[in-house]
């Protein structure tokens, strides 16, 4: 199912002396089974893009189609869309709120009016999709780590099965480990189940080791929307928008002038590191 | 955790206000004369809590601080690294006695922090600053919440305004003194509350990962404005963070998990142990990786590569050698 922006438009407080302009016409298609990384300097814009993926905000103009249909039609079943195209926020963990943590994920299923079987077949498989055992599904959730939190609140919105799966800075906050952790389990949905993931972060390397594509926004629009690799080339770019390549990309560059021949747009260490011994051999 | 910091940041503005305190002790030369070569000395310091299920029972003890003997010299860059829970934080809150050790001992320039005669003399001396900047920021305008801290120590409205003015000006806030705060982006927001530990002139600054929040260039603004602290002012600083890359340039680091210190050194010794650094949970940064990784290949680069022109040059090294080699 194919999610579709045509020529959105947004401005914060329209027809006031506040007014803001969030987004400038942005067209994008994210299509079916993609990993797409959404980065930009804060303030650019991609968390008022990420609320318009699933109706939570309304363009000022321009349309989102989801699978052809506008979603922002009156008549439109919004609801139906938002279990399709779950939405991850920044710090989930925060909207944890039942006694215990099955509870917690059961939630959301339990308002799409499905059967109790049904709701529970999905919370355990949700948690088991995160990597939580049983041992913790009669804990509370305020009683587990950070990186766990947020774990279960990822289940929570994978209980409701969506076919896309949006989350804004997911790894915000946790540890190197818990970082890890959650990246993995985006990369085993993604393989596994098929789910479209569109991750926003601020890490270049995060990004450049998980995801297919890249978008960049920059003031509200988009600014690059290519492979990781040739949007890494536009370093220089990259840097007048407060972000950069990966480290290792930079390391390339530098061994490039100095008349090595490799090549530079490498975006991992062990790309970087078979390409510098072929050098040595 | 979350709980804890948040009553320490709580503490920390009542903190703020109780500081006019300081200006009883400040001119009475007894509260002076403790200078020592050394900052900050732990002995054997251990930190426990009880824990308590949800209907408030106890069901056990956590330790969340176990053992720490440590020495901060006056005028040095310190790191403290640790992946979550691995008790950096609780430790640096024993720094300004916002936590007393269940046993052992901390000394603030010689001062016992359970001393509570000399409580507002530590916290004068050691400031700290928080992760979220928006828990730590209480003024409507810039300068207003910069002054707020020397105003509640009684300084004289003519030096508060040099003080703003001069705190501002060392992490580059200056053009910003009229702005609203929340008009700030997060390493902006972040440099104010340094600026407001500044002006209160401290001889020690702890920041509690003062960049967890940020975005790369926020991240880098906030610690450039630390280092320029260290090398200009001759602040020592404590920086207590999970980045590696915040840290290459400190002049010792200490490495804690479970409540201890399990490594210590300068960057590179604690750099060169990329394996038993990834066991603990760090990131290493993408540099010191890609050596490692070609040392284990078999290249002879060196141990414990920092930087991207350290690597460089011993590729570049490397690479002369075996063109000459081979004529």
């Amino acid at each position: 199912m194919a999610l579709k922006l045509d020529h959105v438009n947004y401005i914060y407080d329209a027809d006031t002396e506040m007014a803001h302009v969030a987004l400038k016409d942005v067209s994008l298609e994210i299509g079916n089974g993609e990993f797409i990384g959404l980065i930009g300097h804060t303030g650019s814009g991609k968390s008022t893009l990420v609320t318009h993926l699933n109706g939570l905000v309304k363009p000022t103009s321009g349309q989102v189609l989801f699978d052809g249909h506008d979603i922002n039609e009156k008549d439109y079943d919004r609801k139906k869309l938002r279990s399709k195209v779950g939405l991850v926020f920044q710090y989930p963990e925060h909207q944890l709120f039942e006694t215990d943590v099955f509870a917690d994920v059961c939630f959301g299923p339990k308002n799409l009016g499905l059967s109790k079987d049904e709701i529970e077949k999905r919370a355990y498989e949700a948690l088991r999709m995160v990597g939580l055992s049983d041992d913790f599904y009669k804990q509370s959730p305020f009683d587990l780590s950070g990186g766990q939190k947020r774990r279960v609140a990822i289940a929570g919105v994978l209980a409701m099965e969506p076919e896309i799966l949006v989350l804004d800075e997911p790894t915000a906050g946790l540890d190197p480990k818990g970082k890890n952790e959650i990246l993995d389990l985006l990369k085993n949905l993604h393989e596994e189940k098929g789910i479209t993931v569109v991750l926003v972060s601020h890490s270049m390397e995060d990004v450049a080791n998980y995801v297919d594509r890249i978008i960049v926004m920059d003031h509200g629009q988009v600014q690059f929307d290519d492979e990781p690799k040739k949007v890494f080339a536009s370093y220089k770019e990259l840097e007048k928008m407060g972000l950069a390549a990966p480290q290792v990309t930079y390391i390339m560059k530098d061994l490039k002038e100095k008349g090595f021949n490799v090549d530079d747009t490498v975006t991992t260490i062990e790309e970087a590191s078979d390409e510098i011994m072929k050098q040595f051999t | 955790m979350r709980f804890c910091n948040k009553i320490a940041d709580s503490l920390k503005v009542i903190i703020r206000k109780k500081n006019y305190m300081i200006t009883k002790h400040k001119d009475n030369p007894d509260n002076m004369n403790n200078n020592s070569s050394h900052m900050i000395h732990t002995e054997n310091v251990r930190f426990q809590y009880v824990k308590h299920d949800e209907d408030g029972n106890p069901v056990g003890t956590v330790t969340a601080v176990d053992g720490v003997d440590m020495t901060i010299n006056r005028g040095e860059f310190i790191a403290i690294l640790g992946h979550n829970g691995s008790g950096k934080s609780t430790l640096a809150k024993h720094f300004n006695a916002l936590l007393y050790p269940s046993e052992g001992a901390v000394f603030v320039d010689g001062m016992d922090t359970t001393d509570d005669d000399k409580v507002w003399d530590i916290r004068q001396k050691a400031g700290m600053v928080f992760q979220n900047p928006d828990n730590q920021i209480i003024g409507q305008i810039v300068e207003e919440d910069v002054g707020f801290g020397p105003e509640n120590m009684g300084v004289p409205t003519d030096e508060i305004w040099e003080r703003v003015n001069e705190s501002l000006k060392t992490v580059g806030m200056y053009e910003y003194r009229k702005a609203s705060p929340n008009h700030l982006s997060g390493g902006q927001k972040q440099r104010v509350s340094i600026a407001g530990v500044i002006a209160m002139h401290p001889e020690c600054i702890i920041m509690d990962e003062p960049t967890a929040m940020l975005d790369p260039s926020g991240r880098k603004e906030v610690i450039r404005a630390a280092r320029a602290l260290n090398d200009v002012e001759g602040i020592t600083v404590i920086l207590i963070t999970h980045y590696m890359e915040e840290v290459v340039h400190a002049d010792r680091i200490f490495v804690m998990d479970k409540g201890r210190v399990v490594m210590s050194g300068t960057p590179r010794e604690v750099f060169s142990q990329v394996d038993k650094l990834q066991e603990l949970r760090l990131d290493v940064p993408q540099v010191t990786l890609l050596a490692d990784s070609l040392r284990k290949k078999g290249l002879d680069i060196p141990a414990g590569i920092l930087t991207r022109e350290e690597l460089i040059s011993a590729l570049a090294d490397l690479k002369h050698k075996q063109d000459s080699d081979r004529q």
